[in-house]
């Protein structure tokens, strides 16, 4: 079952990655149409952290159902991925970012329109197989002998906030591997070749069948906050404006805070 | 020595060959092409297998499928020249003879020094660094064969060894291998389509067609009384079989010749193409055996023109007349003449 | 190389040959045009830089030995022995080919991470793990470059004369002898080229590596991981590093090609 999951997993993203490709987003809603929940219509191209899949598709779903004639398309990458995409030319109506600094390189190339919004934070947890076989119950014990480690690479937002939460930890690790992104990390403990890594707590949450969540305080020390925004040259702005509106409201929050996701 | 029963049998072709060559013997399988001769040639090597029948060489049995007896090829004690003398590109003509000698582990010093014995022999010393393809057609044959016989094969196969050569390079290169031939002392099969090839290098012809062996014996014999119309061609004679009572051999209907040796039964009757005489007229007087007949082709053939006829009931004939019989004649294809051959330039014998 | 005397090239096939190189050139001439050339020679000294290089060239040249030693007979046994199910054989050699390499890498981590198929027994036996280990780079990078050498090296048996190895058995040489004497020597371009492409292929490797083995630098992290992790952090460190890639292996190809399969 676990090989399948992944695999599927793989499938899924595949898929994504190719629909988001495929851009469906033309010029076919009017753009000096006021934004008003009734008159949007067509697609609306979400360009959101891998962090953010399953929390975000459903909330696609429930946005779809509350405004008939609209669909959301998703492309889930990696933030630094997508801010390239973005400032390399793509039509996306929003950014969903897992962090500020990639944030910070569509606004600072000026294809943000208005100020990005804090909608969730996420923190560290030590994703572990399930049923913890090696006892891990602090970062301390992820430096003991014979367990192995996977971090995120210190280059992607999930690897920047381990480093901090360690070095507020005091604790001096080597990881067998620096994973490109959260998910690869995740799929190491998945698959048994990891005994720890550290992933935000929504990841392990969604990985909840394979993995436990292993708390530890540091990850106060490294919180890691999502902004949103809609793109200076969004093809679709009223749907763009809806969708983070519907993001920000108590229904897109209900579902942000099931996945484990806190609060701003 | 070698005593083989070879069947091979595939899709719509059977091959059923008994062959027996003493040691030191050179023995030519001779037949036309399709006939089975390098079916033959492959499975005495152990390249093709049997369906049944044996192989015996020496005593020693390599295959009897009816035993589950097989020994493979390179466990046989033979040497193939190979119609297109296959020597490895990428190694000289020492390394490609010493090849066989390493392979039956022998050093290499010991393998390089035999090689260059050997080329000497051939007369290739001068060329032993040489690639096969910086040597001469003539050249590349004497390695091919200094390659098959520097590891003192029991059995020498040899697959059309002179084919591939232009025509001098031929009469040069056959009288050498008729004597390295001759001084082998193991058993040599020579298969060829050449019949002086056959003729000149071996002591006894098998002749094969369709896979069944249709006359052997020495050169002698073969040339004198051909047995088959493949034959008669190969030999150069008209043959003809027929039903003899005394001197008169009923060959068809409508044909009969007159002979001088007198038998009974079924018998052939041969004649040289140069014993056909050409008349515009019936001709009257001595020859008793003339028959009318139509031109179908006419071809140079040495000094001569060999005039191609074709007699009653279809019955063909060769003539050989002089360009300026020919001449005389006004020989065009489709002319009807008279041909005629004296009974004292027939032979007859049993079929 | 030498062009016939009167051989014009017809502009039917000129035209689609020019705009061929040009896809295949003009990327090339983007990074080139992109490079931050003012800054290049301190970026190129950056310890990272060369040892990513040399691990990539080292198990680059590894994996291509382990393919020649795997795949040649491989080759071999498919282009010269019939048997049954020779035809799936055949296609399941190309499998690596169609398989994303990230599959790949997960289906590597399946038989030989720790709980894999043959991993857990290696690992419990032997106490040999290949996931986040050099050997693991190569056998990943073996894993997707074998079929091109296979391929290559298949090809050229075919077209090569068979009866040289009949003439070799009527000279006493035994199957290994004859292929080892005469059947390589004649392949042996053939070898070369399947072997350049391998190695060509092994020293692009991405997806399998990251997955089976993990990104650790000077462990693990080869150039073309070096160049990804780069790109979500710095694109002119990707630059640089894609440059170095780029020309070290033109480089080396181009003088192997010379060398080994120039035109006889």
């Amino acid at each position: 079952m676990r090989v399948r999951s992944v695999l599927a997993g793989f499938a899924v993203a595949a898929t994504l990655a190719l629909a988001a490709c495929g851009g469906s987003n033309g010029s076919n809603t009017g753009s000096g149409a006021p934004a008003s929940a009734t008159s949007i219509t067509g697609d609306v191209s979400v360009f959101a952290a891998a962090s953010l899949t399953e929390s975000f598709t459903q909330i696609g779903k429930d946005f779809e159902a509350a405004h008939p004639g609209v669909s959301v398309k998703f492309n889930f990458a990696g933030s630094s991925a997508l801010a390239t995409q973005i400032n390399q030319g793509a039509p996306a109506d929003v950014f969903a970012s897992a962090a500020p600094k990639n944030m910070k390189d569509v606004t600072d190339a000026g294809n943000a329109d208005g100020t990005p919004t804090t909608f969730v934070k996420n923190q560290l947890v030590i994703a572990v197989p399930k049923g913890n076989p090696k006892h891990i119950t602090g970062l301390a014990d992820l430096v003991k002998p014979g367990v192995k480690v996977a971090l995120c690479a210190a280059q992607v937002p999930c690897g920047a906030a381990a480093n901090t939460a360690l070095s507020a930890a005091g604790v001096k690790l080597t990881p067998v591997t620096l994973e490109q992104d959260v998910k690869q990390a995740l799929a190491k403990v998945k698959l048994g070749e990891v005994d720890a890594a550290l992933v935000y707590r929504t990841d392990a949450k969604a990985a909840a069948s394979d993995v436990d969540g292993v708390e530890f305080p540091e990850s106060a020390k490294a919180i890691n906050e999502y902004p949103i925004v809609v793109l200076k040259g969004a093809p679709n702005r009223a749907g763009a404006q809806a969708f983070v509106a519907y993001v920000l409201s108590a229904a897109g929050k209900s579902v942000l805070s099931a996945a484990g996701f806190q609060a701003p | 020595m070698l005593d083989a029963h070879l069947v091979v049998e595939r899709d719509r072709f059977r091959l059923d060959l008994q062959l027996r060559i003493d040691s030191g013997e050179v023995v030519a399988l001779l037949g036309p092409n399709g006939a089975g001769k390098t079916t033959a040639l492959r499975a005495l090597a152990g390249l093709q297998p049997l369906s049944a029948g044996y192989i015996r060489l020496n005593g020693q049995t390599l295959a009897d499928p009816d035993r589950r007896l097989w020994t493979p090829t390179e466990r046989r004690s033979i040497g193939v020249v190979f119609q297109d003398y296959l020597l490895f590109p990428h190694l000289s003509a020492l390394e490609n003879v010493a090849f066989g000698p390493r392979s039956h582990g022998l050093p290499r010093r010991d393998a390089r020094a035999r090689a260059a014995g050997w080329l000497s022999r051939v007369g290739l010393a001068e060329q032993a660094r040489a690639r096969p393809r910086q040597l001469s057609g003539g050249q590349a044959q004497r390695v091919a064969l200094a390659r098959a016989l520097a590891v003192d094969p029991a059995l020498l196969l040899l697959d059309e060894p002179l084919a591939a050569l232009d025509a001098r390079t031929r009469l040069d290169t056959r009288a050498q291998l008729h004597r390295h031939l001759a001084e082998h002392p193991g058993a040599t099969l020579l298969v060829t389509h050449d019949p002086l090839d056959a003729l000149v290098l071996a002591e006894r012809l098998v002749i094969i067609e369709d896979g069944c062996v249709v006359q052997e014996g020495d050169a002698a014999t073969i040339t004198a009384q051909p047995r088959t119309d493949y034959v008669a061609r190969l030999v150069g004679l008209n043959l003809y079989r027929g039903r003899a009572s005394e001197h008169t051999v009923h060959i068809g209907p409508g044909f009969t010749l007159t002979v001088a040796d007198a038998a009974t039964g079924e018998v052939f009757v041969a004649f040289p193409p140069a014993a056909v005489a050409l008349h515009t007229h019936r001709p009257d007087g001595s020859p008793r055996n003339t028959w009318p007949a139509v031109v179908t082709g006419i071809q140079r053939h040495g000094d001569n023109v060999r005039v191609q006829l074709a007699g009653p009931d279809g019955i063909a004939a060769a003539a050989d007349v002089t360009p300026a019989a020919a001449g005389a004649l006004r020989l065009d294809p489709g002319q009807q003449v008279w041909a005629a051959v004296k009974a004292t330039e027939t032979r007859t014998y049993p079929a | 190389m030498r062009r016939p005397a009167s051989g014009r090239a017809p502009a039917a096939l000129l035209l689609p040959a020019t705009l061929g190189l040009a896809f295949l050139v003009l990327p090339l001439l983007g990074l080139v045009v992109r490079a931050p050339w003012a800054t290049l020679p301190r970026r190129l000294v950056e310890p990272g830089v060369l040892t990513a290089l040399r691990l990539s060239l080292q198990t680059a040249s590894l994996a291509t030995l382990l393919c020649l030693a795997l795949g040649v007979p491989l080759a071999w046994l498919l282009a010269r022995v019939q048997f049954p199910g020779r035809r799936l054989v055949r296609a399941l050699v190309t499998v690596p080919l169609v398989l994303p390499p990230v599959v790949g890498g997960v289906a590597l981590l399946l038989v030989f991470g720790r709980r894999g198929l043959l991993g857990a027994w290696l690992s419990n036996t032997f106490g040999v793990t290949l996931p986040f280990t050099t050997p693991g780079v190569v056998v990943a990078e073996a894993f997707v470059a074998m079929p091109f050498l296979v391929i290559a090296v298949e090809g050229a048996l075919r077209g090569a004369d068979a009866r040289y190895e009949e003439a070799a058995a009527t000279l006493g040489a035994g199957r290994w002898t004859s292929f080892r004497r005469v059947t390589l020597p004649l392949v042996a371009p053939g070898v070369a080229a399947g072997a350049v492409l391998c190695w060509a292929r092994a020293l692009g490797e991405f997806g399998a590596t990251i997955t089976f083995a993990g990104n650790f630098p000077g462990r693990t992290q080869t150039m073309p991981l070096a160049v990804y992790l780069a790109l979500e952090q710095d694109l002119d460190a990707a630059i640089v590093l894609s440059l170095v890639l780029l020309a070290v292996s033109v480089t080396i190809l181009a003088s192997l090609r010379d060398k080994w399969i120039a035109a006889p």
